[in-house]
């Protein structure tokens, strides 16, 4: 079950740059337990720090009118690469909650989905100009508004954030249904059932 | 009856059932795990008193966090890996799933044992958390990685909820010229549509070059489908897929053979049918290639110059990997070589490598590492004594496992390393911090290997004299 996500104001950290991948997001070395939390401390260790852990100040997310930023703004295919949830867990648990960008990593989106967050997809230039925009970012996914621009995103997606439901509790009601397709499917494909 | 594409067909066989809003309820005939992020789905499904609903369609692996250094247990140089293998063993026996543990001969990275097993069948669907599952599309199979909640999913409803995703083929005609792969094929297509240009789209690779290639190498070319920005990537199966599956453990056996494959026989796209988006390649046309920067989009036949940066991108890539743009990347000094991988260290990867060193050492300067991709892999290469030759040309040969494909925080190569791997993604620091990563096929590593220089295999027989 994940937090509901309805309306959000915020600043919004622009890092523009295509191609970020969630290796680049939450690097192996730092996925050191077998939870979901504890991995804050490692998104975007790469950049985040110096050797060690010593604060890069010049990294945009350490820059101090970014702390608390709620948005994150990037470029095209973000999240591309390993399935890794632990990016997503990551960026959540670091504060972000809505991800906006270009175009996203197919198994990236569908983990923003199961974990309250939401990926928003715009054009270039939309993203541009947000990223412009010095005040907090008004985010509003019952309108899907995002700073004055509107976005999509499907109907399904949409529901599961708002409600922050279960999609376990809501495929195990279709169970009636699944059991007439599985006897069926079983016997026409029997060599499938182990 | 409209033509279909394989995609489509394999949709429709398992779609459950609408779902609200253009979502559909698709059947989920085979889940694989493996420790780094199986381990805490079966975690989680446990806190939430959840229940595997098909353990017996459920397998896991050890793979991605185990050492792979000879007489190996479960320690791991990974600080706090043994956490992983431990948890994933315990929840695993707890969830009566069947585990290919690290003492089993049938270990192995999950995507080279899950066919070595025929686990994955044409026309099943198979997903795992591990970007990596469409290698398995290279038998027919709608096969796709996931993230870990959606494997709990898989687990406890034999189901996911699923956008369906647009169709793509890319269709590669003609023959290749000898010495090029099924990697250089791969890499040569995201050079040119970039790591997204295959964006969310369910790829049918075709055309003469894909029928040509061998199951190992149709593997190859599946496997990077998600570097492509795919969800996934799939080859019709054939008389070639069939030979490969016929007798293996999992694989159905007599009578419900004949019946599967006379059923298999109608996977394929019909004439017809249409795709949302198609690329044609010549394939005559591509050349061995090899990455220069830290996207697999950014690659270039081995005979080329590293390009000019045209982007900002471009400017830090070459900064990260210490390049200057004009070179030629043939020229480049590499520190290491590694031969491993989902990608690249079945039989014929390890094969192709040997061809190349037989005879040879690696320069002095590289340290040279081959990881087989399965433990059955390993006894094979073995048996031939494809050990001897990597041994002799100065290799280390290691147990199977998924090793310095990524660096965890235990093996890994040092900051500024150059180094030359068979494997998937050259990304900022994948194989160590600040390591410096090109992607090449076997034969393209193990020529640079012994030349100290990123060098094509034919390169290296010019050089020989």
């Amino acid at each position: 079950m994940a937090k509901p996500l309805t309306a959000l104001s915020s600043k919004a950290v622009p890092l523009l740059r295509n191609n970020i991948d969630t290796d680049t997001i939450i690097p192996s070395r730092e996925i050191k337990g077998v939870t979901k939390t504890g991995l804050a401390g490692g998104l975007f260790a790469g950049w985040r720090y110096e050797s060690g852990r010593e604060i890069n100040s010049d990294f945009i997310l350490n820059w101090p009118q970014f702390k608390g930023a709620q948005i994150l703004l990037s470029g095209a295919n973000f999240g591309c690469g390993s399935s890794r949830e632990q990016a997503v867990w990551a960026l959540a648990e670091y504060g972000f909650r809505v991800i906006v960008a270009e175009s996203f990593g197919g198994i990236f989106y569908n983990n923003c989905i199961a974990n309250g967050v939401l990926p928003v997809r715009l054009p270039n230039r939309s993203i541009a100009l947000l990223a412009k925009m010095d005040t907090d970012i008004e985010v509003n996914l019952k309108t899907q508004m995002i700073g004055g621009i509107s976005f999509k995103i499907s109907a399904p997606h949409k529901h599961m954030l708002l409600s922050g439901l279960d999609a376990i509790d809501l495929t195990n009601e279709s169970m009636d249904s699944l059991q007439a397709f599985e006897d069926a499917y079983f016997a026409k494909y029997p060599w499938v059932k182990l | 009856m409209s033509a279909l594409t394989l995609f489509e067909k394999l949709w429709q066989a398992h779609k459950v059932s609408d779902l609200d809003g253009g979502e559909d309820l698709v059947y989920i005939d085979r889940i694989f795990l493996h420790e780094r992020t199986g381990g805490v789905a079966l975690v989680s499904m446990e806190q939430a008193g959840r229940k595997v609903r098909r353990p017996e369609h459920v397998f896991a692996t050890m793979d991605h966090i185990v050492d792979t250094h000879p007489g190996r247990g479960d320690e791991t140089l990974m600080p706090g890996g043994t956490a992983f293998i431990t948890t994933t063993r315990r929840a695993a026996k707890a969830a009566g799933i069947t585990l290919f543990d690290l003492d089993d001969k049938r270990q192995g990275i999950v995507h080279v044992i899950s066919p070595e097993q025929g686990i994955v069948l044409p026309g099943l669907t198979i997903v795992c958390p591990d970007s990596h599952t469409c290698t398995q599309g290279a038998f027919g199979a709608l096969a796709f990685g996931i993230g870990s909640t959606q494997a709990e999913h898989a687990m406890a409803t034999s189901t996911l909820r699923l956008t369906k995703p647009k169709s793509m083929l890319v269709d590669f005609d003609g023959a290749l010229q000898i010495g090029v792969t099924a990697k250089d094929m791969i890499l040569h297509l995201i050079s040119i549509y970039g790591a997204a240009g295959g964006r969310g789209s369910a790829i049918e690779f075709a055309g003469a070059a894909v029928r040509a290639l061998d199951m190992e190498a149709r593997m190859t070319l599946c496997n990077m489908a998600v570097e492509f920005g795919a969800f996934t990537g799939m080859v019709a199966p054939d008389d070639k897929t069939y030979a490969w599956l016929k007798d293996k453990p999992y694989a159905p056996k007599g009578a419900a053979w004949d019946k599967a494959i006379t059923d298999w026989q109608g996977l394929k796209s019909d004439a017809g049918a249409r795709f949302d988006k198609t690329i044609r390649i010549d394939a005559s046309k591509i050349a061995p290639t090899v990455s220069w920067g830290t996207s697999p989009a950014q690659s270039t036949p081995l005979s080329q110059k590293i390009p000019k940066p045209s982007s900002q991108e471009d400017k830090k890539s070459l900064a990260y990997m210490g390049l200057e743009g004009g070179k030629k990347i043939s020229s480049l000094e590499i520190d290491a070589a590694f031969i491993g991988s989902c990608t690249n260290a079945r039989l014929s990867d390890l094969r192709a490598a040997a061809r190349v060193l037989k005879g040879h050492h690696v320069h002095r300067n590289v340290r040279a590492i081959c990881v087989p991709g399965s433990s059955a892999v390993k006894r094979a290469a073995e048996a031939e004594g494809l050990d001897i030759i990597f041994k002799q040309a100065g290799f280390e040969w290691r147990e199977s496992g998924c090793s310095m494909c990524f660096y965890a925080g235990g093996e890994g190569f040092g900051k500024g390393q150059r180094v030359i791997s068979s494997t998937n993604r050259n990304f900022e620091g994948r194989q160590g911090i600040g390591a410096r990563t090109h992607i090449a096929s076997p034969a393209t590593v193990a020529a640079s290997a012994v030349a100290g220089h990123i060098c094509s295999a034919s390169g290296l027989e010019v050089s020989r004299g």
